[in-house]
């Protein structure tokens, strides 16, 4: 089980979160958007082997959304941050 | 050689000592007519489609590992058709009609035991979606039935019947082509008789990178060296997206680990496929007599092949709460696998925005009983460059046009 820093609440236990996704920027404006550039932000990934940028939400716990990069190979959690901080 | 009773009855007086090699451990060539990155069941069958259907022998598989030690040898053996849409009930179909015979084409025994697969239903609600569901798939010419409380309480005594239940059973359905068969025997019965029409499977060969010419793929890039071809099929079940990558494009694929268990063996209990989607278990027993158990996907992406405890422990208390006899049990080995899963849950077949690269990728949680599929409907896009007719719903282009296939919604568990 992982135990994931939430940037406000401390290390919690994995079933407390839920991973939300891949960072990305939504493209605007939407009129101006192809079908192929609004396909490519809903449903393609990068979905790396290695360290990966990912979003989770502390579901169970304060509810807030944050920024983590972790390995998908190990496991391992290699930074959290708050939304709009710095990476 | 032909494998009969009369061949084991002769290697038996001979202490089993004479068995020539299933396959050869060839070499890598330099160039082949076709290329098939992946040698799991899909990426073997789709060497064998090649030199069967379609007459191209000159080809290769590549394999980074052994043999099957990818999602082939990690899934738990359900077959089946009885999905929701009438695309992928042509395509599941067509599986489980080449699984039924596929024995006596191969010459190799894949065990297939349809002995049936059971939902069960634990609310009003759900067997409404169960009619619904059963309706559908009839129209679609998919053998199931709707069952009453007293027909699964017939067909799994041991489930729990009790009056506090947790989880009430109201009823079910059941599709009694659905089943088992051997995994491993699937991907070696093809390796088999692929190597037999002189296909070259290369195991322990990683493809590292790929060359890519003007849009067109002409090479890849090994860890035995380099190799090129005419057309090349990727079928890297959960890897299909870090491939991609490498070839210069991206695909709508996240890749979760997939987690099973096994118990201990115990006598006969158990003779169909049990389901259930409240709790998100199934289970079924195994000819060794172990019951093989899993559930739903560890629900963040993964490349470690292993699952975490907390849903290990979902999964055994859904199969406690349906079957409270099995408590006792010990559980003998869990292990994950990691696959691709599309948003849609359906798989992603065809032309891949490069040149020359055919795609058999987003199997998801459930692509071993669409083994024979996946493998013939590559070999078809690989000799042809076109889609075979059942696989064109599944082409890549669904997801900038909308034309989705969506299988999360309409069949409920995957598997
Ligand atoms: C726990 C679990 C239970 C499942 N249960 C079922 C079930 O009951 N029914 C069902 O229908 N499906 C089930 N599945 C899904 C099913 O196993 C997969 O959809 C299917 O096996 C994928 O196709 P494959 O057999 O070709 O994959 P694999 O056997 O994974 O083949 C892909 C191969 O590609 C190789 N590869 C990867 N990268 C490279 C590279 N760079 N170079 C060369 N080779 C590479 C891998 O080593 C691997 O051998 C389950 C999966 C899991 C993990
Ligand atoms: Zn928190």
């Amino acid at each position: 089980m992982l135990s994931i820093p939430c940037p406000w609440c401390g290390p919690r236990d994995e079933p407390e979160f839920l991973f939300g996704g891949e960072p990305a920027v939504r493209p605007v404006p939407a009129a101006d958007v192809t079908d192929a550039a609004w396909a490519d932000y809903l449903y393609f990934r990068d979905n790396d082997k290695g360290p990966h940028a990912e979003i989770w939400c502390h579901a169970a716990g304060c509810g807030q959304w944050f920024v983590m990069r972790r390995d998908t190979a190990t496991h391992a959690i290699l930074s959290v941050r708050k939304p709009g901080e710095p990476a | 050689m032909r494998y009969s009773s009369l061949s084991l009855f002769r290697q038996g007086l001979s202490g089993h000592q004479g068995w020539p090699q299933a396959w050869r451990s060839p070499a890598l060539k330099p160039t082949y007519d076709a290329v098939v990155i992946g040698g799991g069941g899909h990426g073997l069958a789709a060497a064998y489609y090649l030199a069967k259907v379609h007459g191209i022998k000159n080809v290769a598989v590549l394999e980074r590992g052994w043999l099957g030690g990818g999602n082939t040898g990690r899934n738990t053996t359900i077959v089946r058709s009885n999905y929701f849409f009438p695309q992928s009930v042509a395509l599941f179909d067509f599986a489980l009609r080449q699984y039924e015979q596929l024995s006596e084409e191969l010459n190799y025994n894949i065990m297939l035991s349809q002995r049936g697969i059971l939902n069960i239903g634990h609310t009003e609600h759900q067997m409404e979606l169960m009619a619904r569901n059963v309706n559908a798939m009839l129209v679609n010419g998919i053998d199931v039935e709707l069952l009453d409380a007293q027909q699964v309480r017939h067909e799994l005594p041991l489930a729990n019947f009790s009056a506090d239940a947790r989880y009430p059973i109201l009823g079910g359905f059941t599709q009694r082509r659905g089943g088992v068969a051997r995994h491993d025997a699937v991907a070696w019965g093809y390796a088999r008789a692929a190597d037999a029409f002189g296909i070259d499977i290369v195991q322990n060969c990683e493809v590292t990178d790929f060359r890519v010419e003007g849009g067109r793929l002409v090479g890849l890039e090994t860890s035995l060296g380099p190799v090129s071809a005419g057309t090349f099929g990727l079928s890297a079940s959960g890897h299909n997206g870090v491939l991609a990558r490498k070839a210069g494009f991206r695909l709508p694929l996240t890749s979760y680990a997939l987690q099973a268990m096994v118990s201990e063996p115990i006598k006969p209990v158990l003779d169909t496929v049990a389901m259930s989607w409240a709790t998100g278990m199934y289970v079924s027993q195994s000819d060794k007599g172990e019951l093989v158990f899993g559930a739903g996907l560890d629900l963040y992406p993964s490349y470690a092949q292993r699952g975490n405890l907390n849903v290990a422990q979902g999964v055994v208390a859904g199969m406690l709460e349906i079957f409270p006899a099995f408590r006792g049990l010990k559980m003998l080995r869990q292990w994950a696998g990691i696959v691709d899963v599309p948003w849609d849950y359906s798989p992603i077949l065809g032309p891949s925005p490069v040149q020359n690269l055919h795609l058999n990728a987003g199997w998801g949680t459930g692509g071993f009983k669409a083994t024979p599929a996946g493998g013939y409907f590559l070999a078809h896009a690989m000799a042809t460059g076109e889609h075979h007719p059942i696989s064109r719903p599944f082409d890549l282009s669904r997801f900038s046009t909308g034309a989705f296939i969506d299988e999360a919604a309409g069949a409920g568990i995957s598997h």
